[in-house]
């Protein structure tokens, strides 16, 4: 592969640009599911190919092929410096990159247990001892389980000379129970909806999670929401679980800080941002116990955006987003770091696989931390909705009005439970909700969850990306909304 | 001209060489069953905003796909990589992903053969579109809107694909298809405006007309008032139709209403919306797009989703009908999958109400141009959330008063469909939340807004 890279950049480099990087990859997955104590789907699937981009007359073009012979790496090459110069047909001034330095460096994220190790029908086995222990409980009528993994090797050379090597595994596991009973369909899904947990790890992952023993909770948890009460329309305190922050930050803090859509990229589709320029080291984003950070260095945990180098040879780094509630930085690409006066990215620009330019994309974009005990979360609140695991989202294309709803929610008296809620949700406005943090739980709660479904670009890409999160109390905060007459 | 990168694509005789390939490589393992889908494509796209071209890119890809059945087991392997080892490994992997599976009693075998009727949706001039000649009427698009003081963002696309199935059962279906694909957000100071349009020939799509239409709607919402959250008479333009009835059309599958998943479990030949409601799926409508068989090889068929406000057919899968008794519609996904089936060529019959006489004939409602991030918020009474985009505007006295603040909505959708006041003539719409879709605007009375956002 080393060599197939070389060979495009010399392609695109030999017909005279400004610069050029290629990206050669080469994906293998393999995917499992189970329903109703059947398998599902099993699948796998190799794809390979790469993509040269090239900046020439001071503007990009970007060819990406699986014809990897002599030839077709020529006609990518070619057509990627034909696209460039189609640019110049509309150009305003010419893309001017902030300086990077050489990199050579090839990295193997590490795996306990290498996932394509164990043979599928164990990945089977396991999802139907689960699905058989979420239909022992007779109100469940859809039992769905799945598995997920990939290992991606790609290779990044660039006109700068820098060659570099990386291997990324990824795991992801989870499932649901749904009961449907006279007229009314509610669920519940471990240990996050929407396919569960995925990290960059090896089937250490799907090992970590107890997924049999919290089978019951989850199938009796579906059962037992038909006859809960309706979650109330009020305002009052909100605690969200971990895995539902981890989503409220990816929507309104994680989108809003890439630059790129920021400066007006992606109006015509993901949209712009609140967050103009001018906002800062000036905007009050949250209360002072707020931090965030985007971090794609491997020190801060196995993430969806964990990496060595983002995909224009940048090296990983972390990013402080917010200190102590004030705003202070962006996702940056070398083309958009000289907008805001910095010298250099901070490597947020990530592509989904070889037929697709890259982009700027959250990395591990966290909330660090608090100092304080779960109990606290809890017991500093008189009244308070506790919210549990995703169901909906969505949020305007500037990032400031948002609303979700979760699966299962509770009422909380003096830090108890005291009856459970259907049909939780919650809204408001992105600043004004991370400034009514009032509590954030210690690091023992905290949790990297992996998000593999964000959607940016035209053409959309679709990629993964990592948030922490312990659970957290905000003040002050409308709920029940969505389902108001 | 055809650009370097795009090799043309693979035809009928060559897909059935492939398949000649990996059928031959799986009777080398002695299995028999197979099926073989092969899809390859050519796609450009080049992307301006900042009233420039700032991201220019092109692709092809494909991807050879391999499902074997070897005593009631299925599985599928697939890979991009098309040469001879390549293809014998991918059966190898499918073999023995497939070996590895428990027998399902209820494992269909392959379809057999059954030649439908063919769709001509390929046309050279678009498969044939160079950068420059994107490049030219992008940059036409982006002197309107700048000529009318705004900002220009937008995409111009087009692509070359093909998609075929076969098996040794003698299924051998292919088609190919061309798509071309506009759309432009034009942005004032405090206002924006947006069109799109789709068409298999890029011929049927008027760039600069388009770039018009979304600098009037950035001219025409300058300085929205904010208006306060409630229920207000709408009149949704057909792609704001399409994005959120669109959330409701994969629940018009039949396993999806056997898992207890659709909101239309239980509600089969129910009247749910009213008398003017009359959807069909029909991949053969002449403003439709898409092959005309399924995931599965089998002919697409015209279905009657909701006739006069009665939900009547829904699709079904092969293993779908086996279950129930009846014929599959040819609206299944490739197997093996959990999630069975989907009309995907929808067709909402219009009315005869132009768009400019509904807003006439409206003493106090709100346009919506596009809605955006349009989700489920309960899956039963179809109540789905979202805002609007690009273009809302408050309609006084039978004409468009001004734009407004962005509003989010809660609203279900069968109450929706029960509460349409007019529709307009149908045409093919295109949103970014739903597939394309033969679509009418709508005027809606008693639509739920919510909240009111900050622009």
């Amino acid at each position: 592969m080393k060599q197939l890279a070389l060979e495009a950049l010399d392609a695109a480099v030999r017909r005279g640009v400004s610069y050029a990087d290629v990206r050669a990859i080469e994906i293998r997955d393999r995917q499992v599911s189970t329903k109703n104590g059947k398998a599902g789907h099993v699948s796998s699937s190799v794809s390979m190919g790469l993509g040269i981009r090239v900046l020439a007359h001071g503007c990009w073009g970007f060819a990406a092929t699986d014809d990897l012979s002599k030839m077709g790496i020529e006609a990518a090459a070619a057509l990627a410096l034909a696209i460039a110069r189609a640019g110049t047909l509309a150009r305003k001034q010419d893309v001017v990159l902030a300086p990077e330095e050489k990199y050579e460096a090839e990295w193997v994220s590490p795996v306990r247990i290498d996932p394509f190790s164990i043979p599928v029908d164990r990945n089977v086995a396991l999802l139907l001892e689960v699905d058989r222990e979420l239909r022992r409980n007779p109100g469940v009528t859809l039992a769905e389980g799945a598995m997920s993994f990939e290992r991606r090797r790609q290779v990044f050379a660039s006109s700068l000379g820098s060659v570099i090597d990386q291997t990324r595994y990824l795991s992801g596991v989870g499932y649901s129970a749904l009961c449907y009973k006279d007229g009314e369909i509610q669920k519940r899904s471990y240990p996050n909806s929407f396919g569960g947990q995925h990290q960059l790890k090896g089937y250490e992952l799907v090992e970590e999670w107890n997924l049999v023993e919290n089978a019951a909770r989850i199938a009796e948890e579906a059962v037992a929401l038909h006859d809960a009460d309706q979650c109330p329309e009020l305002t009052c305190d909100l605690i969200l679980d971990s895995s539902q922050l981890g989503l409220q930050i990816h929507e309104s803090i994680g989108h809003p800080i890439e630059l790129d859509r920021v400066l007006g990229s992606e109006a015509n589709y993901a949209g712009m941002s609140f967050l103009t320029v001018d906002q800062l080291n000036r905007l009050r984003y949250g209360s002072d116990m707020v931090n965030v950070v985007s971090d794609a260095r491997p020190e801060h945990g196995p993430g969806l955006g964990t990496f060595l180098f983002d995909d224009e040879g940048v090296p990983a780094q972390s990013t402080d987003i917010i200190r102590n509630g004030l705003f202070t930085g962006y996702l940056t690409s070398r083309e958009t770091a000289p907008a805001i006066g910095q010298t250099r990215s901070n490597g947020a620009m990530r592509a989904d696989g070889w037929g697709r330019i890259p982009l700027i994309r959250m990395t591990n974009v966290s909330l660090l931390p608090g100092d304080q005990t779960l109990a606290e979360v809890f017991e500093g609140t008189e009244h308070a909705i506790y919210m549990q695991t995703n169901r909906s989202w969505s949020i305007d294309d500037k990032r400031y009005n948002f609303q979700f709803g979760c699966e299962i929610g509770w009422e909380v008296k003096n830090g108890k439970r005291v009856r459970m809620l259907k049909n939780p949700s919650y809204s408001g406005i992105s600043t004004e909700f991370w400034n009514a943090c009032a509590a954030i739980a210690g690091p023992e709660h905290w949790i990297l969850w992996g998000t593999p479904n964000c959607g940016k670009g035209q053409p959309e890409q679709v990629m993964g990306t990592g948030h922490g999160a312990s659970p957290s109390r905000f003040s002050g905060i409308k709920v029940g909304g969505a389902y108001a007459e | 001209m055809r650009s370097e990168n795009q090799r043309r694509l693979l035809t009928r005789g060559e897909c059935a060489e492939l398949f000649e390939q990996a059928a031959g490589a799986a009777r080398a393992l002695g299995v028999d069953d197979i099926e073989v889908i092969v899809a390859a494509g050519s796609s450009a796209l080049t992307r301006f905003a900042n009233n420039a071209i700032h991201q220019n890119v092109a692709e092809r890809a494909g991807q050879l796909s391999v499902r074997l059945i070897i005593e009631g087991r299925t599985a599928r392997a697939s890979t991009n990589r098309m040469d001879h080892a390549s293809i014998r490994e991918v059966v190898e992997e499918a073999a023995l992903l497939t070996k590895l599976q428990e027998p399902d009693g209820e494992l269909l075998p392959l379809a057999e053969r059954d030649d439908g009727p063919g769709v001509a949706r390929r046309f050279d001039a678009t498969a044939e579109v160079t950068p420059d000649e994107r490049a030219r009427e992008v940059a036409t698009a982006i002197g309107i809107v700048e000529g009318a003081g705004q900002t220009a963002a937008g995409i111009y696309a087009t692509s070359e694909s093909m998609w075929a199935i076969f098996n040794s059962r003698g299924l051998a279906a292919y088609h190919p298809e061309t798509m071309a694909q506009f759309s432009i957000t034009a942005m004032a100071r405090d206002s924006s405006g947006w069109a799109k349009g789709s068409a298999c020939d890029h011929g049927d799509i008027d760039p600069a007309s388009l770039a018009q239409s979304a600098a009037r709607k950035a001219e025409l919402s300058r300085a929205p008032v904010e208006l306060p959250p409630g229920s207000y008479t709408v009149i949704l333009e057909p792609a704001a139709v399409l994005d959120l009835v669109g959330e409701m059309f994969g629940d018009f599958s039949a396993t999806a209403i056997r898992d207890g998943r659709s909101f239309l479990r239980d509600r089969i030949g129910q009247k749910l919306f009213g008398e003017n409601i009359t959807i069909h799926d029909d991949v053969y409508h002449a403003l439709q797009a898409g092959a005309p068989f399924d995931g599965e090889g089998v002919p697409r068929a015209r279905l009657a989703l909701v006739q006069k406000g009665v939900i009547r057919e829904v699709a079904y899968s092969r293993q779908a009908a086996h279950l129930e008794l009846t014929k599959p519609t040819g609206h299944g996904f490739p197997a093996p999958n959990e999630v069975g089936e989907a009309p995907m060529n929808i067709v909402i019959a219009g009315g005869d109400t132009p768009l400019e006489e509904m807003i006439a004939a409206t003493g106090r409602g709100i346009l919506v141009t596009r809605l955006w991030y349009i989700r489920e918020v309960d899956p039963y009474e179809k109540i789905m959330t979202g805002m609007t985009r690009d273009g809302t505007f408050l309609i006084e006295g039978g004409r468009i008063a001004r734009g407004v603040r962005n509003f989010r909505f809660n609203q279900g959708l069968v109450e929706l469909l029960s509460n349409v006041e007019a529709l307009s003539p149908g045409v093919r719409a295109s949103g970014e939340e739903a597939f394309d879709m033969v679509a009418p605007a709508m005027k809606v009375h008693n639509f739920h807004f919510t909240e009111v956002t900050r622009f």
